[in-house]
């Protein structure tokens, strides 16, 4: 077996809009929503709602959340908690900047997308 | 089932008991820490695992406007914060009187000094075959309504046996959520407890319209399936399918642990005037009692009883006196009222009002010059009213020619002026009927200092539940605070103290010019607003600033963001504008040729009058629209705030009825519309004689062609509430008629507040309004419109050939490509 990086690199921070997102397809499995806040800080998050599978990264990104768009839950972009009076959670995928490079964490890639 | 030791040690208060975590179980216990908060230690027991919520907000539950935390009356911190304790899930199951104990399934034993039975009512279920069947269920707590849900997702048909107000508001929920509805009613008419004939029929009417399915005059015989419900069969042997059956035909006092522990019991648990039962340390208090001969099934009447069980806990005894009930049903779009008595007889008189166009019965019913009941339907505003003469049994003689014209109509005018009519109110009559808040407390709480809809909310809660008390809440918030309220009762969203109406007008004498300076000179909470407030602003300053605001795509819904209409499954759909619903080989062409090309699943008419390709891919969006356009299609708009459609009919040049050339006009007018952002979205329609078939007086902006000119008309719209549109005047040539109208959105662009179509913002600033500024004022109308064709110079190019020649391509194409065991993309 080939011993694969940790870490995904994905691309440049400053590929991602400020308050706004990207996404990486994942072969066989959902999306990763990789967002940036106005902060500039990165998440990265699987891009599946909890409520009811909306793509998260389609949503409005303020504060340190995003209101998903088919329904407007708020998702939390720490926890993946659904904030306010909804419950849920949708996986996290913890990320790292690297010379303003984002990568982002192989195993929980593959977790989420399972 | 465990729980910690409830006694807390040193509290040597008096200890009152609950049975029954309900409604007039919290009820009562929030009154008593009203009058005095110290002086009793409480412990609740409900059957159910949750907290205190609102059961009759289970409806809009179900038919998903609410959800459970929306209808959480008092949250787990409101227990702990009165040193309540709470034990939720765990059944009582015996009383001991002797000993003072109750005994709860789980095993836990509590002493009690005062207990309080509140154990609300059984669902009755009728005694057929069948009625065990795994999917035969009930509609009384959430746990019903998540049954439902969980059925409904599966899709299949419901019966839903009992055509009274719960059976009906079932129905309605269900049939929302997509399954189809059979109503079995017993009786030859709907409600007919609370309502009369007539305006049952009429219900049945409305309920058919919506694709629900009544039998009327249905007797069941068996509930059959094997292993599971499979369908109803009734008496004269007709076998409906079904997936899921839901019994609504009534409910029994809970009363089987008073019964046992030997307490009189009657229909309910029989109760006096403070709610004490035949033992004198044990009160009962809800739909569980009787009094005085009567039990109740509604909440006003716990209202009243959950006073006088407080007054009699701190000893100072009021005395309840008995109920009398109105009924509203609680599904959209269908107003029904009733109260008292309406079964009629000799010595009783009837008015009877009846609008077959507008579909309003009303029926007043007298005795003595007193008002004994009332039915209305269709228009049911006046209700309150009625249901305050009822109770205080006034004598309404001197009003009797004009009383079935409503309020505002009898105490003169004959203008409706809601104000007028709510300040005429008593102060004691009831304004929330979910909540039991009078107008008196309504007005209190606002001098208190609840000065906008949602303060007053939070503070006595009327208007919270179901809402058709907002407007009477509204109206007295207008009459209490004066013009202090017309400036903007409502904030923008939480992020701000401000109403739209401040943020706009702040933005143009401040000159703001974007979105952080507007949030950071109106004091914003957020560091960067929230999902309601950002897409306003952005329009705000758009539209305020046309040709110089640099557009924030992030603050757009995804939709406008992406120009395509999201669907439920991540994929878009794509509409081509078709002018005026004209088209021709090269477009229909060029349309199948895109639907071949990306596999569209589906394309449709729309009822916009053009065609809908539905599910293209995100990333394939910028190539599609490149093919359109290349066929001379741009962008619908179908996904924006923005003007949509504009819809005509063949008109003059080919019918034989047409007056004028609606084609034609029409075209023009989508010309000189097209591109423009607006409030909320905006259609417009051309008809070319009165017969309307381009239904021009359901739109925003609507022009009937007859054979003197146009006569324009302004802020109709479909949906749930229909309006049909006020006429704004005619005019003789076509020109004209897009000068009107373009004046006419440019004062809706400016002026009416995010997300508010044409007709409520008619409705608000009144048609008057919008005749003074577009008629009377010449000079203002031609700079209305001169800044509207301004703003369109800059609005008027294809977003989608933007995009199609790569402009954000990365709003479309994914950052990167992950294959687990390759390396990245
Ligand atoms: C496609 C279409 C149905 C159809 O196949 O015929 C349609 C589809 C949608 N309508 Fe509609 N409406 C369509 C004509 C209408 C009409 C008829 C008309 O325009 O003459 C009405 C009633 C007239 C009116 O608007 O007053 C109509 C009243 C609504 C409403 C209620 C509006 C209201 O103010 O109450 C909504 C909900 C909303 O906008 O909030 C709505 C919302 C929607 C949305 C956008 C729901 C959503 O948010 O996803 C649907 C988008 C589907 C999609 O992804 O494409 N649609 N909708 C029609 C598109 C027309 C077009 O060519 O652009
Ligand atoms: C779907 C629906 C819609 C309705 N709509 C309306 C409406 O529009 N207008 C209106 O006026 N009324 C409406 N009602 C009726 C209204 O909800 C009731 O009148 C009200 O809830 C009665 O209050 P209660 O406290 O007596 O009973 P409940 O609210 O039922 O409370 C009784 C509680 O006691 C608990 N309990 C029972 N036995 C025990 C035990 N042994 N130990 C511990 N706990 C126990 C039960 O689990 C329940 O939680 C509606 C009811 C339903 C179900
Ligand atoms: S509205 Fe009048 S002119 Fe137009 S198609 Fe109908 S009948 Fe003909
Ligand atoms: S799918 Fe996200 S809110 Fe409903």
């Amino acid at each position: 077996m080939t011993t694969v990086a940790e870490w995904l690199d994905i691309g440049w921070v400053d590929q991602i809009p400020v308050r706004g997102s990207r996404t990486v397809q994942v072969a066989d499995g959902d999306d990763i929503a990789v967002f940036r806040t106005a902060e500039g800080k990165v998440f990265a998050l699987l891009d599946r709602c909890p409520h009811k599978h909306g793509r998260l990264s389609q949503g409005i990104v303020h504060g340190g959340a995003v209101a998903c768009p088919l329904h407007n839950w708020r998702i939390s972009l720490t926890t993946g908690e659904a904030l306010g009076e909804d419950k849920g959670c949708t996986p996290t995928v913890p990320v790292k900047i690297d010379g303003g490079r984002v990568l982002i964490c192989r195993a929980s890639v593959l977790k989420a997308a399972a | 089932m465990e729980h910690s030791p409830l006694s807390p040690d040193a509290d040597t208060r008096e200890h009152l008991v609950v049975i029954g975590n309900g409604m007039a179980g919290c009820r009562a216990v929030e009154e008593l820490l009203a009058r005095d908060a110290n002086r009793y230690r409480v412990t609740i027991f409900g059957a159910e695992p949750r907290v205190n919520y609102n059961r009759i907000m289970l409806s809009p539950v179900l038919a998903g406007d609410k959800s459970f935390d929306d209808i959480v009356i008092n949250d787990a911190d409101w227990y702990a914060a009165n040193g309540i304790a709470l034990v939720a899930g765990d059944p009582v199951v015996a009383i001991d009187r002797g000993a003072k104990k109750v005994t709860t399934r789980g095993g836990v034993t509590e002493a009690y000094d005062r207990l309080l039975i509140a154990t609300g009512s059984d669902p009755f279920i009728i005694p057929v075959p069948g009625k065990d069947l795994p999917g035969v269920i009930s509609f009384r707590d959430m746990d019903d309504v998540d049954m439902m849900l969980t059925a409904a997702e599966k899709g299949g048909s419901a019966v839903v046996i009992g055509g009274g107000l719960l059976g009906l508001e079932a129905a309605h929920g269900l049939s929302l959520r997509g399954m189809k509805v059979t109503v079995l009613h017993l009786m030859p008419t709907l409600m007919e407890r609370q309502l009369d004939e007539a305006a049952g029929w009429l219900l049945k009417q409305a309920l058919e319209a919506r694709g629900q399915t009544i039998l009327t005059g249905a007797d069941t015989e068996a509930i059959v399936g094997e292993g599971k419900v499979e369908g109803v069969r009734l008496k004269d042997g007709t076998l409906i399918p079904a997936d899921l059956v839901v019994m609504a035909v009534g409910i029994r006092p809970s009363v089987a642990l008073a019964r046992d522990a030997g307490l009189a019991v009657g229909r309910g648990i029989q109760v006096d005037d403070h709610m004490v039962t035949s033992d004198p340390n044990i009160l009962a208090v809800g739909e569980c009692v009787e009094h005085d001969g009567q039990v109740y099934g509604l909440v006003a009447p716990l209202w009243d009883m959950c006073r006088s069980l407080a007054d009699g806990l701190v000893e100072q005894p009021s005395g309840y006196r008995g109920s009398v009930t109105s009924t509203k049903l609680k599904v959209s779009g269908i107003d029904v009222f009733s109260a008292g008595d309406f079964s009629g007889g000799d010595d009783c008189e009837d008015i009877v009002l009846r609008d077959a166009a507008r579909g309003i019965y009303k029926r007043v019913v007298l005795k003595d010059d007193r008002i004994v009941g009332a039915v209305l339907y269709g228009d049911t505003a006046d209700g309150s009213w009625y249901f305050d003469l009822l109770k205080k049994q006034e004598d309404v003689a001197p009003l009797r020619d004009v009383l079935i014209f409503g309020q505002a109509f009898a105490s003169g005018g004959g203008q409706a002026d809601p104000k007028a009519a709510v300040a005429a109110l008593s102060d004691d009559a009831e304004i929330c009927g979910c909540n039991g808040v009078t107008k008196g407390q309504v007005v209190s709480c606002i001098a208190k200092g609840a000065h906008s809809l949602d303060a007053v909310r939070g503070s006595c809660k009327a208007s919270a539940s179901c809402g058709s008390c907002t407007g009477l809440v509204e109206s007295l918030l207008a009459l209490t605070l004066g013009d202090e309220v017309q400036s903007g009762p409502k904030t923008l969203c939480g992020c701000t103290s401000f109403g739209h109406d401040d943020v706009r007008r702040e933005i143009v004498a401040q000159d703001m010019r974007s979105i952080p300076e507007v949030m950071q000179k109106l004091h914003w909470t957020t560091p960067d607003g929230c999902s309601s407030c950002r897409p306003a602003l952005n329009y705000y300053l758009l539209c305020a600033l046309p040709g110089e605001y640099e557009d924030d795509q992030q603050s757009r819904f995804v939709n406008e963001r992406l120009h395509a209409n999201i669907q439920k499954d991540g994929t878009y759909s794509v509409v081509p504008r078709m002018w005026g619903g004209l088209t021709n080989p090269t477009e229909l062409r060029a349309i199948a040729d895109v639907v071949e090309k990306y596999n569209a699943p589906m394309v449709k008419v729309t009822g916009g009058q053009r065609l809908d390709i539905f599910g293209i891919k995100k990333e394939d969006l910028p190539a599609v629209w490149a093919d359109l356009n290349a066929a001379g299609m741009v962008s619908g708009h179908a996904y924006g705030k923005a003007l949509r459609t504009v819809k005509t009919c063949v008109g003059s040049e080919w019918c034989r009825f047409g007056t004028q050339d609606s084609t034609g006009l029409g075209v023009k007018i989508e010309r000189m519309s097209w591109g423009s952002w607006m409030p909320h979205k905006f259609k417009i329609a051309v008809s070319g004689c009165p017969r309307n078939c381009a239904e021009a007086t359901i739109k925003d902006f609507g022009v009937v062609c007859v054979d003197s000119g146009y006569e324009l008309h302004v802020g109709g719209n479909g949906g749930i509430h229909v309006r049909a549109t006020d006429l704004l005047c005619k005019v003789a040539t076509e020109q004209e008629a897009l000068d009107y109208c373009a004046a006419f959105i440019q004062l809706y662009r400016e002026e009416a507040r995010y997300l508010e179509r044409t007709a409520p913002w008619i409705e608000r600033v009144g048609l008057d309004y919008v005749k003074a500024r577009l008629l009377d004022d010449p000079a203002g109308r031609e700079a209305l419109r001169a800044r509207f064709l301004y703003s369109q110079s800059f609005s008027q190019d294809d977003p989608w050939a933007q995009r199609a020649e790569g402009a954000a391509a990365e709003h479309h194409a994914p950052m990167a490509r992950f294959t687990p065991q390759e390396e990245l993309a």
